[in-house]
């Protein structure tokens, strides 16, 4: 399964309800104001390193870069493309947009 | 037949996710799938018994969750953490649920074959 997550970790109970329900071996793609999570600095940045150990991270790079914090991200995440978003969600079974 | 989750996180009035949930829920059901419904954070709210809401001027929807199971709709999940944390217990439902910890919910979401999530 690749969980999406598009809310800031600040605004929403999302990303931290996701990482509570989420497998080992399942993905995460943070998007849109969830990329805020994979920065260096925020205090999201402990479970996003905790995630990183047990489930495949990914940061949707332009939306990093449209906010101006592609060089503080997290070691451990994949920046991915939005041709990249497409393979993930081919690649993985099922897809779940946490709203 | 495949099996479809639909995860609530998203308290009934503030938003339209709830009711529009509930519809795309009884749409599924119409086309015979195997339809389990999740409540999580928020999304617990949704079935709150005693709802009124004449004064707010919106339609009280909470009704229809009892009527799921004439669509046979009969699988309705609730996070254990979601609903202590907002000080409520299985007896503030207007609807049977089961109640799951954390690690059953996990479990039972990765086994769907499709995830709504509201």
């Amino acid at each position: 399964m690749l969980n999406i997550v598009n809310k800031s970790p600040f605004q929403s109970t999302s990303l931290e309800t996701c990482l509570r329900m989420a497998q080992p071996g399942q993905g995460l793609l943070l998007i849109e104001d969830a990329i805020y999570a994979a920065t260096k600095g925020s205090s999201a940045e402990a479970a996003i390193r905790t995630a990183c150990s047990t489930l495949k991270v990914y940061a949707l790079q332009p939306d990093m870069d449209a906010r101006g914090v592609s060089a503080k991200v997290i070691e451990g995440v994949a920046l991915v493309d939005y041709g990249g978003f497409v393979d993930l969600v081919a690649q993985y079974s099922t897809t779940n947009s946490w709203l | 037949m495949k099996k479809f989750m639909f995860v609530n996180r998203k308290a009934p009035y503030g938003t339209i996710y709830a009711l529009e949930s509930l519809e795309v829920v009884l749409i599924t059901a119409s086309f015979d799938q195997d339809v389990s419904l999740v409540f999580l954070d928020d999304g617990v709210y949704e079935l709150v018994k005693g709802q009124q809401t004449k004064d707010i001027g919106i339609k009280n929807f909470s009704p229809s969750y009892r009527a799921l199971e004439g669509y046979d709709v009969e699988k309705l999940y609730v996070d254990k953490q979601s609903l202590e944390q907002r000080g409520l217990n299985e007896s503030d439902l207007l609807v049977p649920v089961e109640v799951l910890d954390t690690k059953a919910m996990a479990a039972l979401m990765a086994e769907q074959d499709v995830v709504l999530s509201f």
